[in-house]
């Protein structure tokens, strides 16, 4: 049963990403994996070794992909060619649902390959939502929308971060993945609960959720993506699963990359966290 | 706001890997960062902005060194931080993938020596050839022409087209024996994939033992792949005038005509030599249709 309208994949369980130093082990040693997240800019390429590689993927596990440059907060329009070859690795995954960043990051053309967050504005909201049903009407396939760790706020906000996410995701009818991890360093750079974040935004659009490590400097927290997932991540991932229900989860680790076994073990340890904490909400 | 803020991203670091303090019309950089970017009880809006101006080049700075381990050995690192940053400031990313960020460093190069003086000219041999193995990691391919798809084509009207993936190069240095050099050197680490944040300087300030630089001499290359994986082929001259022309669009009798009327070798037995050329392209694929 999914958990909600948004969330028809609750058996998907914990994926891992997958990355470069593990494609070896995973193709020689086919470990059991609930599911695999790919960045998708990483192989709408033309040809050769990506390819092969997702092709060889796919013929044993489920793929999700999950894209880091559609920018749907830009004030550029969508990229067209972008969307072309997004669509075409869509076909060849056929991915349940895709998934971007709520954020900024491209300028008349110029790109900063960063994830850049935007001023909470009604006026911001309304264009991202347009942007996002657009993408939705070429590539055919539900969008979840990701919160961002953000380092800025901006003065011409008009609301709270979930506000905005909120806002946008009832706009544009569309999923939000939740990054807990990424609301947690958002909250501790800019001073908010992070359970008010969890508590106010639609839960029933919920499609999936993100958890990793971030790293803690003198004055602010990064989202590094390099460490195993902290404390305050787990209670507050403990906290959103109750609320949401059983739903996709991803294990990031996208830097300083262990061993695919480290990472599958702490993807493990993920899956037995939210079978205990389900199991408790329902005791 | 989002033109202001790319701008200030784009603008280069200061030596110390900070953001620099003047703006572009000579006003404080705190003072334009506070217009846009609320302060808290720990950063001011200077600092703020600049966890993003950091995190820019950091990224950049790194997918070049990454990408280009022969040129960065050519002109030294140190010198190539520079580079690589003047390249940028010039050429921000127009691509919406990190694949693309050094396809006009061939250009750039050309177009100003003195960032790879007082060796330019193996510079940018060295930049087109590694710009060569990024068209051929994952290029598009076009099906391979077998030679049953061309039995009984007479060679006189026969054209070919070359996969998109490969690249002719000639070149006036050993750049493939010297990038071979070099990676032996360096065990290079993958870059990160997704990461949202770089939270340290780029690698570009390690040093490394010299690589001796590569003489002047001719060198035709093929750069391509071969069940996905990547190749670079010496060539003869006259294979690499024949493929060159073929690529063009000449039949497969001119192109062979002409490159051996301009060959300066003699006592080859040709019909044997370009027999086995063709045996040995065909092989590796690189023969397709022309569309």
């Amino acid at each position: 049963m999914p958990a909600n309208s948004f969330n028809g994949f609750t058996e998907y369980g914990i994926g891992i990403g997958l990355r470069v130093p593990h494609y070896r082990h995973i193709l020689a040693k086919k470990p059991v994996v609930d599911w695999f997240e790919i960045i998708s800019e990483n192989f709408m390429v033309d040809g050769g070794r990506p390819l092969e590689v997702l092709d060889a993927i796919l013929e044993q596990y489920r793929v999700v992909q999950h894209g880091v440059a559609i920018y749907f907060g830009s004030a550029d329009k969508l990229n067209r060619e972008h969307l072309r070859r997004l669509k075409r690795l869509v076909k060849r995954t056929n991915t349940p649902w895709l998934s971007d960043h709520l954020c900024w990051g491209s300028v008349d053309g110029r790109y900063t390959h960063d994830l850049l967050p935007m001023p909470y504005t009604f006026a911001v909201a309304r264009h991202t939502a347009e942007k996002i049903r657009a993408a939705r009407d070429v590539l055919e396939v539900p969008i979840c929308v990701e919160n961002v760790s953000s380092y800025a706020e901006f003065h011409a906000s008009e609301m709270e971060e979930w506000e905005f996410l909120s806002e946008v995701a009832e706009l544009a009818d569309c999923g939000i993945l939740l990054d807990v991890n990424n609301i947690y360093v958002s909250s501790q750079n800019h001073r908010f609960n992070p359970y008010d974040y969890l508590n106010n935004i639609p839960h029933h659009r919920v499609g999936q959720i993100h958890i990793a490590g971030h790293s803690k400097f003198e004055k602010y927290i990064l989202d590094t993506h390099d460490h195993p997932v902290l404390d305050p991540v787990w209670k507050m991932y403990a906290h959103a699963i109750k609320l949401v229900g059983k739903t996709a989860t991803l294990l990031e680790w996208d830097d300083r990359i262990p061993s695919f076994d480290e990472v599958h073990n702490e993807a493990l340890k993920a899956n037995k966290f939210r079978d205990q904490q389900l199991a408790a909400a329902a005791v | 706001m989002q033109r202001t803020m790319s701008s200030a991203l784009f603008r280069p670091l200061t030596k110390r890997w900070r953001m620099q303090r003047e703006w572009t019309d000579g006003r404080r950089m705190q003072e334009v960062a506070a217009e846009f970017i609320k302060p808290n009880d720990r950063l001011s809006s200077f600092e703020r902005l600049e966890i993003y101006n950091r995190q820019y080049w950091f990224r950049v700075l790194d997918c070049m060194y990454d990408d280009y381990p022969g040129v960065r050995a050519i002109v030294g690192e140190r010198k190539f931080t520079k580079l690589a940053t003047a390249y940028l400031t010039r050429y921000p990313s127009d691509s919406y993938t990190l694949r693309d960020l050094g396809h006009r460093l061939e250009q750039f190069l050309r177009d100003e020596p003195e960032w790879s003086a007082p060796r330019q000219e193996l510079a940018v041999n060295m930049a087109r050839f590694e710009w060569a193995q990024v068209v051929a990691f994952d290029g598009p391919s076009k099906p391979a022409i077998t030679p049953d798809d061309i039995l009984g084509v007479s060679p006189a009207k026969l054209r070919l087209a070359l996969q998109p993936y490969l690249s002719l190069l000639d070149l006036d240095y050993a750049v493939d024996d010297f990038l071979i050099a070099v990676t032996k050197r360096d065990s290079d680490v993958l870059r990160s994939e997704a990461s949202n944040a770089m939270d340290s300087a780029p690698k570009i300030a390690t040093r490394r033992k010299p690589v001796r630089m590569p003489k002047r001499k001719k060198v035709w290359l093929a750069v391509h792949r071969h069940d996905n994986s990547l190749f670079y082929k010496r060539l003869e001259p006259e294979a690499f005038q024949i493929l060159s022309a073929i690529g063009q669009g000449a039949t497969v009798e001119d192109a062979c005509e002409k490159s051996i009327a301009l060959s300066g070798r003699k006592r080859i037995d040709w019909a044997a030599e370009i027999k086995e050329w063709f045996n040995t392209w065909a092989a590796l694929g690189w023969f397709c249709r022309r569309s």
